[in-house]
């Protein structure tokens, strides 16, 4: 029985890892070739660094990533508040249901609805190309957002309400309250909310593809353009680091996460320690 | 604080609208749609071909450009983007058989050729294709003709010469076949010296025949992942594009020694430059066509790709033709002579819906068998 449960999970480790690993090993191959490893040598790395057009859809990339998670935060955070503010229990789940659309929609109906609905109002007035970099970002913070709430609002449903509403007591605007009490209470979720919308912008293709235009093309773009020539060993170069960049923020937000939870349940702990203690006296 | 958060926001909605739209004013945009991999990018100490036009542009006029150079991996691909109108492009280089449905469908701009004195370096066999019959809409970029790679270590020499090799029982499970339904069918079709543009559905259903013969020899099917299975040796057998069997070739594995040639009859194709008619300025999409065919440019993108030029400066030059090698001069334009005739009775046209449409339904069953 053990053994079979250890085969099985070193089976799952497989499935999921040798491609990695095969990409990894084939980047630092000497030859082109995917078949025959030749010997060690950087020099797709070298290329890689070489190559201007990539290295743009590289930094376009980024930067469409960066941003699209600044907005979705932000925007997503505020969207996660206002729901857990709401009264009418019915509303609340109405409203929560409806920001969660984009995230089980296929991504394929939501980028092509978007670019439809792009080019009806790009011809509204008139434009001769009515998709560029702002309306990647707007598809991208469309399909970010439903995450950002997904990761905040059970950070707001642990806290308790009576700290902001003691904020408030004491003095501070809503705002401030939410500034100084509720925030660094529901941070973790708004880090992991960020990291999850970054990693889901980054990977994005489909959405991308529809919504893109005729300056402004992200990696996956380019990649998949190349795939009626053979994709060069660079790429496989531009993977590798790309893994191990995606690998560092998972790990991080693990990191935060487990910090976090350790922290709530000393806090849990505290608290009824001093419930038994106002209870004896 | 409302206020301040509303003024923030117009602010940022205004400089988000101005950076978008206006712009650098002085500076030309042009919109190039290309295949990906399809031009010499400056990788691998290579010629810079979007670069220095820019470059050679503001040496000559003055004038700033910048290229935005984005790619596409199918013809469909890039009809779609272009016809849903939300984009525009300025110069687009899709096949053949695409550029006579751009044409019919009036997408296409005729060319102002006075913009393009280099159109003269076009060799006469290729002005005048049947898809650009009145030669006004395109300026040809690069040709192919599908050949047979196979594997000299693992196929007799007797065996090869046509189209019989995919069809020889002795290569059992080291066949490969394309993995698209028109060069599947088109392979069985030259093969049995059918018209591959027949609309007649009993033609296709003998050739879905002759595919179903060859079904229990084939290994995989392929389209970009031919270069990994023949370079390593896994198959030994397959159809690719001249051009691409040089890429392979350069990559093989030790114990590969991969070999071509045509058989007597094959697909031709010929990718073109044209201007879609949402072109924004035509007279600087033209005067890059007309860079693409000038000698150092087009030399470094023949090379670059591995495909045939149609453009004299190009296969008479002494450099490129040392640096092609004399095989690879002789398999890339051994064919140059009677191309017209050759193309135009072998090249894929456009046919119709439901002639594609019966085809895809036989090809499903092939490959399922």
């Amino acid at each position: 029985m053990k053994i079979t449960s250890k085969l099985y999970t070193a089976l799952i480790f497989i499935f999921l890892f040798a491609p990695i690993l095969v990409l990894l090993v084939f980047s630092f191959n000497e030859a082109k070739s995917l078949s025959v490893f030749s010997g060690f040598s950087l020099k797709w790395y070298q290329e890689l660094f070489h190559d201007e057009n990539t290295l743009e859809s590289v930094k376009n990339t980024l930067i469409l990533a960066v941003a699209a998670t600044v907005i979705s935060t932000v925007m997503g955070t505020a969207a996660a508040v206002g729901i857990h503010k709401l009264k009418n229990r019915w509303y609340r789940m109405a409203v929560n249901t409806v920001t969660n659309i984009p995230m089980i929609n296929p991504d394929i109906i939501t980028g092509i609805s978007m670019m439809l609905v792009f080019v009806f109002v790009g011809r509204l007035f008139g434009a001769s190309t009515s998709l560029n970099f702002w309306t990647m970002l707007i598809a991208h913070v469309t399909f970010c957002l439903p995450y950002v709430i997904f990761q905040v609002l059970p950070k707001l449903q642990q806290m308790e309400r009576d700290l902001t509403e003691a904020a408030m007591d004491l003095g501070c605007t809503p705002f401030r309250a939410f500034l100084k009490v509720t925030m660094p209470e529901i941070l973790p979720g708004i880090i992991t909310g960020a990291i999850m919308a970054f990693t889901l912008s980054l990977d994005d293709f489909v959405i991308s593809y529809f919504t893109s235009g005729n300056d402004f093309q992200t990696l996956p773009i380019r990649i998949y353009g190349m795939t009626k020539k053979t994709v060069t060993p660079k790429m496989y170069a531009l993977a590798t680091i790309i893994f191990f960049v995606t690998l560092t923020l998972l790990l991080l937000n693990n990191f935060v996460e487990s910090g976090e939870d350790k922290r709530w349940r000393e806090l849990k702990k505290q608290r009824k320690i001093r419930l038994k203690r106002s209870e004896q006296s | 604080m409302k206020k301040a958060l509303a003024l923030f926001l117009a602010i940022l909605m205004a400089s988000a609208l101005c950076l978008s739209g206006c712009g650098n004013s002085d500076t030309l945009v042009l919109n190039v749609y290309n295949w990906g991999e399809y031009i010499s990018d400056g990788s691998e100490g290579s010629y810079d071909t979007v670069n220095e036009f820019e470059k050679w542009y503001q040496e000559t006029y003055g004038q700033k450009v910048k290229v935005n150079y984005t790619t596409f991996a199918s013809n469909e691909d890039m009809y779609s983007k272009l016809s849903s109108g939300a984009v525009s492009y300025d110069v687009v280089i899709p096949s053949d058989y695409m550029i006579a449905r751009m044409a019919e469908e009036n997408m296409l701009l005729p060319l102002n050729y006075e913009n393009i004195p280099n159109y003269q370096n076009i060799d006469d066999s290729f002005k005048g294709l049947y898809y650009d019959p009145e030669a006004k809409y395109t300026v040809p970029y690069a040709y192919g003709i599908i050949g047979v790679i196979y594997n000299a270590n693992e196929v007799e020499e007797a065996d090869t010469g046509s189209w019989d090799l995919l069809w020889n029982e002795k290569y059992a499970d080291k066949i490969l076949q394309f993995n698209n339904s028109r060069d599947a069918f088109g392979m069985a079709m030259y093969k049995l010296g059918l018209d591959v543009n027949s609309e007649e559905t009993t033609v296709w259903d003998t050739a879905y025949e002759e595919l179903l013969k060859q079904r229990p020899f084939v290994y995989s099917f392929v389209m970009d992942e031919i270069y990994n299975m023949m370079e390593s040796g896994e198959a030994a057998i397959g159809a690719y594009y001249a051009g691409d069997y040089f890429t392979m070739k350069d990559a093989q594995a030790e114990g590969v020694d991969l070999q071509f040639y045509y058989p007597e009859r094959t697909n031709y194709y010929v990718d073109a430059m044209c201007i879609p008619t949402c072109c924004q300025n035509q007279a600087l999409a033209e005067s890059f066509i007309n860079f693409m065919l000038s000698e150092d440019a087009a030399i470094a993108n023949a090379q670059y790709t591995y495909y045939a030029s149609p453009n004299k400066v190009v296969y008479e030059n002494a450099g490129y033709q040392e640096e092609m090698g004399e095989e690879a001069m002789n398999v890339l334009y051994g064919k140059v002579e009677d191309f017209t005739t050759q193309y135009n009775e072998n090249a894929y046209r456009n046919l119709k819906p439901e002639t594609l449409d019966y085809i895809n339904a036989l090809w499903e069953t092939v490959k399922i068998n």
